[in-house]
């Protein structure tokens, strides 16, 4: 496996975006995304631990589980570095940045359970990459999401008083926005493709 | 007893769907249902770690102290998922390899820890375990209705075997991405129009607004 990571960078924004190609991280992506501005928090809180999870992920899996033969403890290693990372975000911020820790308020806590976190991280065992690469991914994917959910929470703001079916209303109108969104981003399919 | 019982499936299945009315669970909901065969697959995976989880939870809730109940529950969740997953590897290599890491994932499919959270929290583990049995079943009741009809459309088929015969044209979007989303959007649609909620009422729109 060796493709450039600024490929896999591209593609991670791109062509294999976490949300409308692999579906991953659905749950904060439709519950948070009603305004542009928390969107946003959420997007760069989410990007920050992706990178640091994959690479940490990444140090843990290769150098820890793979020498002793524990890979198929992965999920259970994976699951709580990740709460653990958070936290510790969680309480870096809250004690030099005040401000953004307010301003993010209770998205950190919720990051753990984010499937686009934990996705990441398989995805980066199954496909085989290195540090490097790994380290590109988390990051190419967190912007990909947050490019996402600001673009998502953009046109919700817009159809706030329109007039939609009530049945539609809600969750329904706004999956049928994602595939729209899905839809265009598979334009972007010939910038890169890696899989 | 099996009143209730019949009310806990009426609830997990129609009333309260997970998918269609909590919006919960919906990463996995719409990554295997291209095909039939894989979310069938993925549905029974989940029945199973969805009931065991909430027993062990419902079994050890005396002894858990509140404030690290999250920690633990992600712990007994992740330790099922990993039979689900070894026991896969071991018997159906090829279909572990199309599932990918959407098996890991149900860790964090929000339906398995909703429920341990608000139901075998509070209940004995009998009804626990019906509850996640339940649950499991709504969720894969969603996927199957879904993969029916992008299964159908996209390849022409169900569970492989060809349907529609030659002269039918795969309709290529119901196998991308987008194909998967519109779905859904469409399956909540009815839900909430023709389902009544747990009140009796038919909601006006769906859990996340």
């Amino acid at each position: 496996m060796d493709i450039n990571p600024m490929v896999i960078f591209m593609a991670s924004i791109f062509t294999n975006n976490m949300i409308l190609a692999n579906f991953l991280g659905m749950c904060s992506f439709i519950a948070v995304s009603k305004e542009i501005k928390t969107a946003w928090g959420l997007g760069q809180a989410v990007t920050f631990v992706l990178t640091g999870t994959s690479i940490l992920n990444y140090l843990i899996y290769h150098h820890i589980l793979v020498p002793y033969d524990l890979e198929y403890l992965r999920f259970i290693v994976f699951i709580i570095l990740i709460a653990a990372f958070v936290q510790l975000v969680e309480m870096i911020v809250e004690r030099y940045v005040p401000t953004l820790y307010y301003s993010l308020g209770i998205f950190l806590p919720l990051i753990t359970v984010n499937c686009a976190i934990l996705g990441v991280s398989l995805f980066m065992v199954i496909r085989d990459y290195n540090l490097i690469q790994s380290a590109f991914f988390g990051l190419g994917s967190g912007i990909g999401w947050a490019l996402a959910i600001v673009a998502l929470a953009g046109i919700r703001q817009k159809i706030k008083n329109a007039p939609i079916p009530k049945g539609l209303d809600g969750a329904g109108i706004t999956l049928i926005i994602i595939g729209l969104m899905a839809l265009a981003f598979i334009g972007f399919s010939g910038i890169a493709n890696v899989q | 007893m099996i009143r209730k019982i019949k009310n806990i499936f009426s609830l997990g299945v129609f009333k309260d769907n997970p998918v269609t009315r909590q919006i919960l669970g919906i990463c996995s909901a719409l990554a295997v249902t291209n095909l039939l065969i894989n979310s069938l697959v993925m549905g029974i995976g989940l029945i199973f770690v969805a009931s065991f989880s909430s027993l062990t939870v419902s079994i050890i809730r005396k002894f858990t102290p509140k404030h690290i109940r999250m920690m633990v529950q992600t712990l007994i969740i992740s330790a099922y998922v990993i039979i689900v997953d070894i026991v896969l590897k071991a018997y159906w290599p090829a279909m572990s390899e199309a599932l990918g890491p959407y098996v890991g994932l149900i860790i964090t499919n929000c339906i398995i820890m909703g429920r341990c959270e608000v139901f075998a929290q509070n209940n004995p583990p009998l009804t626990s375990f019906i509850d996640g049995i339940a649950s499991g079943v709504g969720y894969s009741a969603v996927l199957l209705f879904i993969a029916f009809f992008r299964e159908l459309l996209g390849f022409g088929s169900l569970f492989g075997i060809n349907i529609l015969g030659e002269d039918w044209t795969n309709w290529v979007f119901m196998i991308m991405p987008p194909g998967a989303f519109f779905m859904l959007g469409i399956l909540i649609w009815i839900a909430n129009t023709y389902i009544p909620d747990k009140d009796g009422n038919i909601p006006a729109s769906g859990g996340a607004k």
